[in-house]
This record gives C-alpha cells, structure tokens and sequence, in this order.
C-alpha cells in the first residue's frame, strides 16, 4: 500500500491528474454536467451559468492574485469592459460569437495592461490602491462616454449568434459557457507547467530573486495582467451576452470585492480553489434566499432583511475563512482527501 | 469669484473631515501596517449610533455623542481582539480581505438595524449663517472645523508627550525595540483601532451635522480617504491633514467647474485621478517615509 506522496518522475511530478481514477471521477463530473440542460430548472440553469462565468473570472483573478502577487481590486471594471466590448462588437458591429468573445478578452486585456503598468513601480497595498482607482476611473469612463455605451441607462447585447445558429437563453448558452470554462481551466492548470506560469510564481514568491533569477520582472507582471484581463474580458463578454442588457450598475465596486472572496474562500493560487469559491460566493446568495424563503411563514421580518442579512453573510464568510482556514477550500479538500486515501493509517 | 470661494470653503470643510478620517487610517498603518478599508464603515456606523442614542432614548445630544466615543473605543479593542490578531504574519490580501468583509459585515449590521432611508440628523449647529468677507457661511461648516482642528492638536500633543503617545510612535517605528523596552505591543495595537474608531466616528457625526441626515453613502467616505492618505504618505500623521485639505478642495474645485463640461460626477473620480499621478510620480506622498526597494 502507498502511504506518501510517490513521485518517481518529472512526468508524474508534472501531470495534471495524480491518479487515472481522478482523471475518470472528472470526465464522469464533466459529463454529467453536459447533461445539466436536459433536467434543470431554469432557475438553475441561470445560476448554472452564472457559476460558470464566475468560475472564468475567478481564474483569472486568481493568475494575477493568487499565482503571481498581484492585488487586484478592478476587477468590476475588467469586466464591465468585458461586457461593453462584447455590446459594441456584437450589437453595433453584429460580429457573430467566435470573433466577438476573444475580442472581447483582448480588449480587456489591453485595458489591464495599461493598468497593470503601475506595477512597475508598486506593489502590495500601493498597486491594490492603484486598481481601485482603475475601477472609478474606468466605471466614470463607460458612464460619461455615451455615443458607445449609452450611460447610465446601459445598453443591449444580442444574443449569440453565427450563421443560424442561436445561443439565445441560457439552455443554449450553457454550452457555450461551459466549453469556454472548460477550456480555460485547462489552459489555466497547463499554464503552471510552463516557463511563463512558474516565472509568475517566482514574482510572488520573492520579486527581487525572480529578478535576480533572470525572470524580467515587469514584463511578466504585465503579462499576468494581460492573461488574467483576458479571462475576465471573457467572462464579462459571456455576462453580457447572459445579461441582454447591461449598465455600470451591474458592476459596482462590490463586485471585485465578491471576486477577491472568490479566491480567498477557494484558495489563492489554486485553480481548484478558484473553481470551488466561484461556486460558494454564488451559491451562497441563492441558498440564503432558499431558506429565508421557507422561513418567511414564521419569520416575515426576514425578507425586508435579506439584502443586509446576503452581506452580512458574506462578510461572515471571509472572515471566518481567513481566520480559520486561511489556505482556502481547496487546502481542506486535499486535507479531507489525503486523509481518506491513507484511512486508516493516516501516517 | 464668489464661485470659487464657496467651492474653496465647502473643500475646506469636507477637507478638514477627510483629514480627520485619514488620521485614523494612518495611526492603523503606521502602527500595524494595515490599510483599513472598513474605515467609512467606522464612520457611518459613529453617525448612526450618536442619532440612534439620541432619538430612543432622548439624552441631550453631548451626552449620545460621548456614548458614541465610548462605544467606537470598545469597538476597536474587539477588532483588535477578534479579529486582527490571528492576521500577525498573514499576507497583505489576507489583511485587506479581512478588512474589505469586515465592512460587509458592518454595513449589513446598519442595514439591518436601520433600514436604508435617510435618518434625519438633529440641528446640532446653530442655523444662521455668519457673514466672512463677502460670503455668508454656515455656523455647522466653522463649528465642525474649529473640531476637527482641535481634535488634530490634542492628537499631535498626544502624539509627543503622552506616555502612550511615546509608546505608539516606538512602536510605528520598530515593533521589536518596543517590545524590549517592555511596551505592549498589542496592547497598542488596541488602542490604534480605537482612536481610529473614535476619529471616524467623530468625522461621522460632523459629517451628519453637516448634511444634516445619515445614510449608507457615508461608507463611500472610507473608500474616498485613500487617496487623502496616499497623498500625504501612508505613514505621516501631517500628510494626512495635508492630504485631506488638499483633496477635500482639488474635489470640489474640479467638480464646481468640470461638472458642466463632463456631465457630472467628476466630482467622485478627480480624487482617484490624482490618485493614480500621485502614485506614478511620487507613491510614498509628501510626507511618507520612502522605502527604497527595486522590483
């Protein structure tokens, strides 16, 4: 019997799945979640797909933040770029999907750039300062430049669309943004086998050794804004396209703050991580909401309370990670399953 | 002109406010190195509670306002206690997660308690305004800055000749060398998150005064001090009275005139427009200690 963590090979040191039978539970899980749209509500397709575009943003968040040190807090902003792009590009242009969504993530990736290049000069605090600024500055941007973004009373978005096919209503865009997610997981959790993820790696770890390594820091960092703007540019184009409709109210500072809590629950620098907090911070809503609901009856005061009782949760939430489980859910996960691969000789 | 002397006088006094606040976020970081983000959250929840105090139980306002002081004091310790303490050695994103929930969680408990209408605030200033040169003022705007600039004078005497005053700028300076010279570090830590609690609250209920109501936009006040501090240096008690005068005017001058160019809303992003220039030319501020480090 195995009792520790064997690795007699780079390619075992490197693989993405540790065992074969973890590599058959996920392709089960993915086909499972192919089948979703055959016998979930629309209720829970929404969410499904909301879970999804989260997840998207979550990772990208989670390259810049958790992989390579950089805080982030404009990532409402990225989005909301994300999400003007993909208006623009398909509502004015009537590009269709495939050209429209990669647009979409360049754009916003060139948008973080610009605003990654801070970076330079600060760090920690400073450059969470610097993005929060991005934030207001770019949400007065997409207010105030009308003749494209239509100002405080939004603008639209078409559905999907290439040729005759309709990716209208969340059922059909369920695939599309589960295939997206998909593949950029994949993309994500190989980027970490590669020269450019291990040199992010190396700028959190310690900056001045990654300088000192050879790693050019700066043009790392500035990539890293422009990997994970990508993501969030495609997330925010898919939330557009969710939306139909979209306003600088749907991407308030309280958004990047829910995307931080995202990575903080899950996990920081962990795509697991991202995966399982982008999961919780929107599940979290929808099951207070479910049982504030049954509890209505007996306790009608709760509804008018919902919305502060929703944020107190999630601050909750945060705290209590951070003070307990500081290393995420993904951290309990390897230690729940470690703990039952050895059972029950757990040494 | 006149124009420009009422923008001048209402930047003053906003100013004088941002400085109060800023002053609270700088004692936090000079002594803890953390950035509070639930800083306009101490504020609005200050201002809540003085006027709660002051209507449920009908106390003369001084009396609801000394209350207020006292619970922003236990309100620090507990944060301190609670929640501070298990961050010692935990990244930056901990610590400014940890602030950012706990301002959830602060938010939600006003939300909760007082719903999201405005409460209106009682007339704490007398109403008539004062003639200065040309323009009439209102008694509210000097009262609440004479206040503030009171309350900035008795933190620098403070600051330079209590004992605890002493033992909170050794510690700002070096957490090791204090504790060796037997200073509590923790215990001034606590007192950190507590004057930075009171000054918040005093800001709110001023701030109250002014408007004369509360709401839940008082917490954006946190949210708006960044820049204030990062102008005058994270680290520098005067940077902050600087830096919130200064900002207070620059954001009521652009807004007074960029306004009708723009359409509105300038001004809520002149400050973080200068933010981003600060940042770029000179990120540690006026007065801020420079720490030299290539990256």
């Amino acid at each position: 019997m195995r009792c520790g963590d064997f690795r007699e090979t780079y390619a075992e040191d490197m693989a993405i799945f540790e065992t074969s039978f973890a590599r058959r539970m996920l392709f089960l899980f993915l086909g499972v979640l192919l089948l979703l749209p055959t016998f979930a509500s629309a209720f829970w397709l929404d969410i499904g797909n909301r879970i999804l575009i989260a997840v998207i943003a979550a990772t990208g968040l989670n390259i810049l933040t958790g992989f390579t040190g950089q805080i982030s807090l404009g990532n409402a902003a990225f989005l909301s770029v994300g999400a003007y792009a993909t208006a623009v590009f398909a509502g004015k242009w009537g590009l269709p999907f495939p050209v429209v969504i990669p647009l979409a993530g360049l754009v916003t990736a060139a948008v973080g750039m610009v605003f990654g290049i801070p970076s330079l000069r600060l760090k920690g605090l400073y450059l969470a300062v610097a993005t929060l600024a991005a934030h207001f500055v770019i949400e007065f941007t997409i207010t105030h430049w009308e003749s494209v973004t239509g100002g405080v009373n939004g603008t639209s978005v078409p559905p999907a669309r290439i040729g005759g096919l309709d990716l209208g209503g969340d059922r059909r865009l369920y695939y599309l943004v589960l295939a997206l997610a998909v593949g950029l997981l994949l993309f994500a959790k190989n980027l970490f086998r590669t020269k450019v993820g291990k040199a992010f790696v190396a700028i959190r770890d310690q900056d001045i050794s990654a300088e000192v390594m050879g790693v050019q820091v700066f043009k790392y960092k500035l990539l890293s804004f422009g990997v994970s703007s990508f993501y969030v540019g495609v997330a925010g184009s898919l939330l557009g396209y969710q939306a139909g409709i979209i306003s600088p109210e749907n991407f308030p500072i309280t958004v990047a703050i829910d995307q931080l809590g995202m990575i903080i629950i899950g996990g920081l620098g962990s795509i697991l991580g991202s995966i399982f907090g982008a999961v919780f911070i929107t599940l979290l809503p929808e099951l207070l909401r479910l049982v504030t609901g049954s509890l209505a009856d007996s306790f009608p005061q709760l509804t008018t309370l919902f919305a502060s009782l929703k944020m107190g949760v999630f601050g909750l939430a945060i705290v209590l990670f951070l003070v307990f489980e500081p290393d995420g859910m993904a951290a309990r996960w390897h230690t729940i399953r470690n703990y039952w691969k050895l059972y029950p000789f757990s040494y | 002109m006149d124009f420009f002397l009422q923008l001048l006088i209402s930047g003053l006094v906003i100013g004088s406010i941002y400085a109060l606040v800023g002053l609270g976020f700088v004692i936090i970081y000079k002594s803890s190195s953390i950035l509070n983000f639930a800083q306009g959250e101490f504020l609005m929840l200050g201002a809540y509670i003085c006027v709660a105090i002051f209507t449920t139980y009908k106390v003369p306002f001084l009396a609801a306002f000394l209350l207020t002081l006292a619970f922003s004091v236990l309100l620090g310790v507990a944060m301190e206690r609670i929640l501070l303490r298990p961050m010692i050695g935990e990244p930056v994103i901990s610590v400014i997660m940890l602030t950012l929930g706990l301002s959830s969680v602060l938010r939600a408990v006003v939300q909760g308690f007082w719903g999201t209408d405005t409460r209106p605030y009682p007339e704490i200033f007398p109403t008539t305004p004062v003639q200065i040169g040309p323009l009439p003022v209102s008694q509210g705007y000097l009262y609440s800055v004479a206040s503030v600039v009171v309350l900035l004078l008795l933190f620098s005497v403070f600051f330079k000749y209590s004992r605890a005053g002493i033992a909170m700028r050794a510690t700002a300076f070096s957490q090791q060398v204090a504790l060796s010279m037997g200073i509590s570090v923790k215990r001034i830590f606590a007192l950190a998150w507590s004057i930075a609690a009171v000054v918040s609250a005093v800001g709110g209920v001023l701030l109250g005064g002014i408007r004369g109501g509360v709401d839940g936009a008082f917490a954006l006040f946190g949210l708006k001090v960044i820049p204030v501090v990062i102008l005058g240096g994270l680290d520098s008690v005067l940077g902050a009275i600087v830096g919130g005068v200064v900002m207070g005017v620059l954001e009521n001058l652009a807004g007074g005139y960029l306004d009708p160019i723009f359409g509105g809303g300038v001004k809520e992003v002149a400050p973080f427009v200068a933010l981003v220039a600060i940042l770029t030319i000179k990120p540690y501020g006026l007065f801020g200690k420079v720490k030299i480090e290539r990256v």
